[in-house]
């Protein structure tokens, strides 16, 4: 019979191996993938601010990057779901959906690597701040991770199409990088404007972040704010995740 | 803590003193917005060992039985248990020990069978070593070596079916769900693949589903026709006969011979041949009388090709009646 103790590592290891490592292994192209569209915004943005936005792109990109390094991961667990039965076969097997999904979230890390390093690197020699300062990015671009890829989670749980994953990406990667000002403060958008960024969760973490580093000036009150909503919505997401999750259909 | 741990250890002593059973208790499954997929299905079968085979035709609720089975479906009412551990309850431990052949898995494109069954033994929580030494071994047995290290892509169909087969035999689970495991296999394959599930059922219990009857035939302890959602007959093949009520086939090779059995039903094959479904004696009282009238037939034990079509598609009126009897399959 079987009651053997059951490897977690070995467990998360998979997830590694199938969503990240073998897949890079075999598309070698997907190293570039995560790493254009942060890097192009970038430059475009230092371009046209004739650099005086360096460190504020940057600090955008990373944000960016692992936004959508987070919800790639709905992209993925889609198509393992409904096109190879994979998550079918996990579920009926010693794997509990936690694990899954942590396993999952590193993999998903591991592919955005190369994106993290250059950007990681640019972020050291362009962004000049407190070691408090590199703290409070760190720790808000771990919390936008949780928040997409608990939203991810959630979303691939539901969805029975790889099609309509596709569009939620689209639509959320707009809403979460594109419209919000991440890659340049608030500031630069007309006041009536401003409202609508404020819909998304990562404009409030890129406020803390550009507060951070010196780039715009806060009141106590909206930066309390900000953490609130920051952490608020990734805690709330995390624990929807694992607690709401679909793991047996209904 | 102490006691909850030493209540599991007692709850598990119970278990293993209880038969090994599959219990289904009135199980009903109704997707949203379609008729009822499964229909208050109840059944009890031995699960210590051996295969149990579940036929029906499209549509019947196979899949959404197995998946209910199997832990990843909720049913809609109704319970189940496995050896003792509910479905809805007992889920972990059911985990631990049970596995899964989706009917519609696909090998990952991007892995080799080698990578997929590796993987899939760490997700059964195997450490690395033994993960890669079962994948090989299992690999060896189901003469895939040759294949271990092409990406599954470039496989054909049927290897890429075999692939997925190897990985869910190569956990310990001891419960094997398998989804049609042998559609897309060619004939020698589906042969060898039979081999290694009837070796595998000696200390497995496999619930199987197919479209092959000579395979459930053939591999099958016990037997679960569904049809809409319902079981029509369940048992071994004898069983299965009894409730159809007629042991022997008689076929006709002229469908005008002016045959009328006594006791039976007379029926169309799909092949266009007569065909009376009948008991011992009156099968050999036909005999004699189509010697006699020097017709070509012949007369074979019911299969459960004719069972299925005669459960699943009933005749139109008996045999036995005054006109005969037909219809068409
Ligand atoms: N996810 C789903 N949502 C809605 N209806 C479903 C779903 N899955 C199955 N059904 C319906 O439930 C019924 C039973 O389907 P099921 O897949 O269990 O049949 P099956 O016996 O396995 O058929 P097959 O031999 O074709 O595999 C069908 O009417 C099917 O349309
Ligand atoms: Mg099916």
């Amino acid at each position: 019979m079987t009651t053997k103790r059951r490897n977690v590592f070995s467990q998360l290891y998979a997830s590694i191996l199938i969503n990240a490592i073998y897949a890079m292994k075999n598309y070698p192209i997907t190293l570039l993938n995560t790493l254009l569209a942060p890097l192009s915004i970038l430059i475009v943005i230092t371009l046209i601010s004739k650099g005086t936005l360096l460190g504020v792109s940057i600090e955008g990109a990373l944000m960016a990057s692992m936004v959508a390094s987070g919800m790639s991961i709905q992209g993925d667990l889609s198509h393992l779901k409904n096109d190879f039965k994979l998550q079918d076969m996990v579920v009926s097997s010693p794997t509990s959906s936690a694990v899954y999904m942590l396993g999952m979230a590193i993999s998903e890390v591991i592919y955005s690597l190369p994106a993290f390093i250059v950007l990681t690197i640019l972020a050291a020699l362009f962004i000049h701040t407190t070691v408090t300062g590199y703290f409070i990015l760190l720790t808000v671009i771990v919390l936008m991770f949780i928040f997409s890829i608990s939203l991810g989670f959630i979303i691939s749980t539901f969805s029975t199409d790889v099609m309509q994953n596709w569009a939620f990406s689209g639509i959320l990667s707009t809403l979460l990088t594109t419209i919000p000002p991440i890659y340049y403060t608030i500031t630069y958008i007309p006041l009536p404007f401003r409202y609508i960024a404020y819909i998304s969760p990562t404009t409030y973490a890129a406020e803390i972040v550009q507060n951070a580093i010196g780039a715009l000036p806060l009141s106590l009150t909206s930066l309390a704010l900000d953490w609130a909503v920051v952490l608020g919505i990734s805690l709330c997401l995390l624990f929807l995740a694992v607690k709401k999750s679909r793991w047996r259909e209904v | 803590m102490a006691p909850p741990r030493k209540r599991t250890i007692c709850m598990q002593m119970l278990r293993d003193q209880m038969p090994k059973e599959l219990i289904c208790k009135n199980l009903t499954k109704k997707y949203a917005g379609t008729p009822t997929a499964l229909d208050h299905v109840s059944f009890t079968t031995s699960s210590s060992k051996g295969i149990f085979a579940l036929i029906g035709r499209n549509g019947a609720g196979k899949t959404t039985l197995t998946r209910i089975l199997a832990t990843e479906l909720a049913p809609s009412s109704g319970t189940a248990s496995i050896n003792g551990l509910d479905i809805l309850d007992d889920t972990n431990e059911l985990r631990e020990r049970m596995a899964i052949l989706p009917q519609e898995s696909r090998a990952v494109a991007w892995l080799t069978p080698r990578q997929t069954i590796y993987s899939y033994l760490l997700y059964r929580g195997f450490d690395r070593a033994e993960s890669a030494k079962r994948a090989k071994n299992m690999l060896e047995r189901l003469g895939m070596s040759k294949y271990s290290d092409t990406l599954n892509r470039y496989l054909s169909g049927g290897l890429k079916r075999k692939t997925m087969i190897a990985a869910i035999l190569s956990s310990d689970a001891d419960i094997l769900f398998v989804d049609e495991p042998t559609t897309g296999l060619d004939p020698l394959s589906r042969a060898e693949l039979w081999d290694v599930l009837k070796e595998f059922k000696k200390d497995h219990f496999i619930f199987l589903t197919t479209h092959y009857l000579e395979e459930a035939e053939m591999l099958a302890d016990k037997l679960c026709i569904l049809e809409k959602g319902k079981t029509v007959a369940m048992g071994d093949i004898d069983m299965l006969r009894n409730k159809m009520g007629y042991q022997y086939s008689v076929s006709i090779f002229d469908k005008n011979a002016k045959v009328k059995p006594l006791v039976g039903k007379t029926v169309t094959g799909h092949n266009g041949k007569k065909q009376i479904f009948t008991t011992r004696d009156e099968a050999n009282r036909l005999a004699k009388d189509l010697i006699e009238k020097e017709k070509k037939f012949s007369i074979n034990p019911v299969s459960l090709d004719d069972i299925f079509f005669y459960l699943v598609k009933k005749p139109i009126s008996e045999g036995d009646e005054e006109k005969g009897d037909d219809y068409d399959y």
